[in-house]
Order: C-alpha cells, then sequence, then structure tokens
C-alpha cells in the first residue's frame, strides 16, 4: 500500500518523456550551435522541442526560451521584464498577487533590494484576487504577475479580465499547475515542466513578440546564459503534447478523485479547513487545515505508510515561516496538507489514503494530548 | 470560578502548540472574558485568527510584550 500524492510539485516521469529523454541523451548531448554533425543533430531536437511546445501553447517558436527550472523561469521573467522596461532616472514598479509562487516573491524581493518598486496585491480567504483591486495596484505599473492557479490550495485566478484591466502593462502568468494554459492576454508565460511529468532540469519561459524583455543575467550568446539542456526539452515537449491528448478524460478523473478527498476529508476529519475554491479550481490538488497538528508529524507518518503529500506549515520551511499563501487567505497554516494527483493515480490509491487519514490525525492529536478539545 | 481574563505564556512554543493552550483554557475565563496569549512562532498570529474564526470566539488584536514579543488577544464568545 502506497501512493504518490505530490505530483502538483513533481508528476512521477510520463512514459513518453521517458521515451524522448532516452533517445535525446543519444542524440542531444553535443551543443546545438556548432558547425558539425552531432551539433546538428542537437540543434534539430531542440527546434523542434521548441516548436512543438509554441503549438502545444498557442505562441511562436521563436517565442520559447528554456531554463533550467521553472523557479529559474519565474526569476528570468520577472527581473526580465522589469529590466526590458526600465528607463533612466526612474525606478520601475512590480505589481504580483500575494499568493503567487514564492519565485515571484523572492524575484519581486530582489527588485526591491535593488531599488525598484513592489506592490502586493491581497487575496480573499479562496485564494483569489479581485480584478478591480488588482487593476487599481497596477494602474501606472511597469510589469504585473499573476498565476493561473495557485500551486497549494488550486484557486484559478482571473487572468483574462485582469490582463484586460491593466493594459497596457505586461502581465507575467505562471502556468506551472495548468499545464502551461493560461487565457488569452498574457505577455509572458512561465511553466514548470515537471507538473506534467517530464522530469527535473527544465523550465519554461515564453516572451510574447513585442513584449520588451531584457536577460538580468550577464551577456551571453544566447537569449540566457548556457547552453539549454536539450534532453530535457524534447522531454518536456513530448510529454506536454502526449498529456493534452488525453487532457479532458484525464481531467475529469482527477477532478472526481479531488472532490472525493474534499468530501471525505471534511466528513471523517474533525475541526478541519478544507481550502480554496470548491469549484473554480485546478482539477489535480487540494489542501486542508487541521486544528491541534504538526503538519511534520502527519508527513512523517504518512511517509511511514508509503504516502507522500506535501505541506504549508511552518516546520516544512527552512525559515520556520509559514506558507505565505496561507497567511494571505487567513487559513489556518498549522497542519496542512496538500494531496495532489496525477492522471495515472488510481481510484484505489486514493481509497488507501482516504483509508489511513483520519487515523493518522487522530494519532497526532493523541500524541500532542489534543482529544476532546 | 470562571477568570475576568487570562494570560498565556507560548514563548518558545512551536506551532500548534500555542492555539492547542488557548483550546485548552478558552473557558477558564468567562464567556466575554480575554485571553492573552504571548507566541514567538511566526506562525502563531494567523493561526489564533483562524482558530477564532474556526472556534467562533473573536480575535480581538495584536500587540507587543514588554520584552517585544507579539501578544495576541482573543475574547471567548461562548
Amino acid at each position: 500500500v502506497s501512493a504518490y500524492l505530490d505530483s502538483a510539485t513533481a508528476a512521477p516521469l510520463h512514459p513518453v518523456a521517458r521515451q524522448a529523454l532516452l533517445a535525446a541523451l543519444e542524440d542531444g548531448w553535443a551543443d546545438p550551435d556548432r558547425l558539425y554533425g552531432a551539433s546538428r543533430r542537437a540543434r534539430i531536437l531542440l527546434d523542434a522541442a521548441a516548436e512543438s511546445i509554441a503549438e502545444s501553447i498557442g505562441a511562436r517558436p521563436d517565442e520559447v526560451i528554456f531554463t533550467s527550472s521553472g523557479v529559474a523561469a519565474v526569476h528570468a521573467a520577472v527581473l526580465g521584464t522589469l529590466r526590458g522596461h526600465a528607463r533612466p532616472g526612474r525606478p520601475t514598479r512590480l505589481v504580483y498577487s500575494a499568493v503567487e509562487h514564492s519565485a515571484v516573491l523572492n524575484a519581486a524581493r530582489a527588485h526591491s533590494d535593488d531599488g525598484g518598486l513592489t506592490d502586493a496585491v491581497e487575496v480573499d480567504s479562496l485564494g483569489r484576487v479581485a480584478v478591480e483591486a488588482f487593476a487599481r495596484a497596477a494602474a501606472g505599473a511597469d510589469v504585473a504577475a499573476l498565476q493561473a492557479a495557485n500551486h497549494e490550495v488550486g484557486t484559478t485566478q482571473p487572468v483574462a479580465a485582469v490582463a484586460a484591466a491593466i493594459e497596457p502593462v505586461p502581465l507575467i502568468v505562471d502556468t506551472s499547475q495548468t499545464l502551461a494554459t493560461a487565457p488569452e492576454g498574457w505577455s509572458v508565460l512561465t511553466a514548470d515542466p515537471r507538473v506534467w511529468g517530464a522530469g527535473p532540469g527544465i523550465g519554461l519561459l515564453v516572451v510574447r513578440t513585442g513584449v520588451r524583455w531584457s536577460s538580468p543575467y550577464p551577456e551571453d550568446e544566447r537569449r540566457l546564459p548556457g547552453v539549454p539542456n536539450v534532453p530535457a526539452a524534447v522531454a518536456a515537449a513530448a510529454s506536454l503534447r502526449a498529456i493534452r491528448q488525453s487532457q479532458a478524460d484525464d481531467e475529469r478523473r482527477m477532478r472526481g478523485q479531488i472532490e472525493r478527498i474534499r468530501a471525505h476529508v471534511a466528513a471523517t476529519v474533525p475541526d478541519v479547513d478544507v481550502l480554496g475554491d470548491p469549484v473554480e479550481r485546478v482539477p489535480h490538488l487540494v489542501t486542508f487545515s487541521c486544528l491541534y497538528v504538526d503538519g511534520e508529524a502527519v508527513l512523517s507518518a504518512l511517509d511511514r505508510r508509503g504516502f507522500a503529500v506535501s505541506s504549508g506549515s511552518s516546520c516544512m520551511s527552512s525559515a520556520l515561516e509559514p506558507s505565505h499563501v496561507l497567511v494571505a487567505m487567513g487559513a489556518l497554516t498549522s497542519g496542512n496538507i496538500r494531496v495532489s494527483v496525477n492522471p495515472a493515480t488510481s481510484d484505489d490509491e486514493v481509497s488507501e489514503f482516504l483509508g489511513v487519514l483520519p487515523g493518522v490525525i487522530a494519532d497526532v492529536r493523541a500524541e500532542l494530548g489534543a482529544t476532546g478539545l | 470560578v470562571n477568570l475576568d481574563s487570562l494570560h498565556l505564556d507560548c514563548r518558545g512554543r512551536r506551532c500548534p502548540l500555542p492555539i492547542l493552550e488557548l483550546a485548552r483554557h478558552v473557558t477558564d475565563v468567562g464567556v466575554g472574558g480575554l485571553i492573552q496569549v504571548d507566541a514567538d512562532d511566526p506562525a502563531a498570529g494567523p493561526d489564533i485568527r483562524a482558530w477564532c474564526r474556526m472556534r467562533d470566539h473573536e480575535y480581538v488584536g495584536a500587540s507587543v510584550a514588554e520584552d517585544g514579543t507579539p501578544r495576541f488577544t482573543v475574547r471567548r464568545r461562548h
């Protein structure tokens, strides 16, 4: 009995990604910018990967830039778009939602340390920004960032309405939890291909033609320094294409599994807060917080039983700070558990998890002496 | 005997211990009574607020103890 239920961090390697990766390791190891056969083979693979990804997300191949990770893509998106909008004698201003991925918050802090201006837009208890509030904050700003959906609670954001309301301010949209799909209106798109089972070592940065973006790193002959991970790019492209083909069916099944978890947790675990929008959300993840529970103890107990989940509780961060997403929502941060599935997750795995969860929570509470409260 | 107010020292205690203390002692004060919790865990503030919402008590606000430790005040509602 075991189940991997942390696919919102990284899904297990998709069979198509594995196949593509192995083939591309044979042919894609050389530098793609040299004048010999091995280089040309690597170049062909890299260009084909960019074309395939561009087609999957509705972009042009020359708008696709490969980075080393999803986090690196977000850093390059935020700092590079700010750099592209820099003007002498005037600090640039970045506006972002308070529940963006920590990569956005960390890039914002770097910008602010460099003398730039930043504004975080608050969210409601479901974790969603209000279009009007975002638009007010973004008036006169240089760059804005809003995720397609929240990575911790799954709530989708009003990206299309925000993009229209803040025009002409360019909008950076992180699509890591929506398989690189975003409504129209984005200027810069980022994604973490691990979430669709592409494996580590690759991130996606897509800059719309005409959007002013300039690498925030030391100059290089490429748009971002260094040779991209060609085999990982091929794996990301192939698995994105594969996962798009069965997306509607997969999402229906995952939505059902998550709905089952939401209902079962609320019914069988006392003193629990199931978080995020119950309807307007991504299909594959759910988060809940339990009163009088140490998140780390739950994760360890579940791990001992073979279940992998994640947590936004402070015990899980090196700085011992609670998740900024949960704090921004006014949600309980302790005893927080995020469960996320992928298209290969079976209903039996979900059942097994639901079978052990209430007992695990009760044990952790009993250990803390939190009974009868 | 219910008290009018109560002070809980949760310095150095990691979450979820501060809200656990709060839950154990909320009935030590009468309905309408105040409980002050001194807690330095960064999660204590958000968690005490969330506890009040989930348990239907009133989160009165945050201040600072003499030694700089964050202090949170809660009013028992029921």
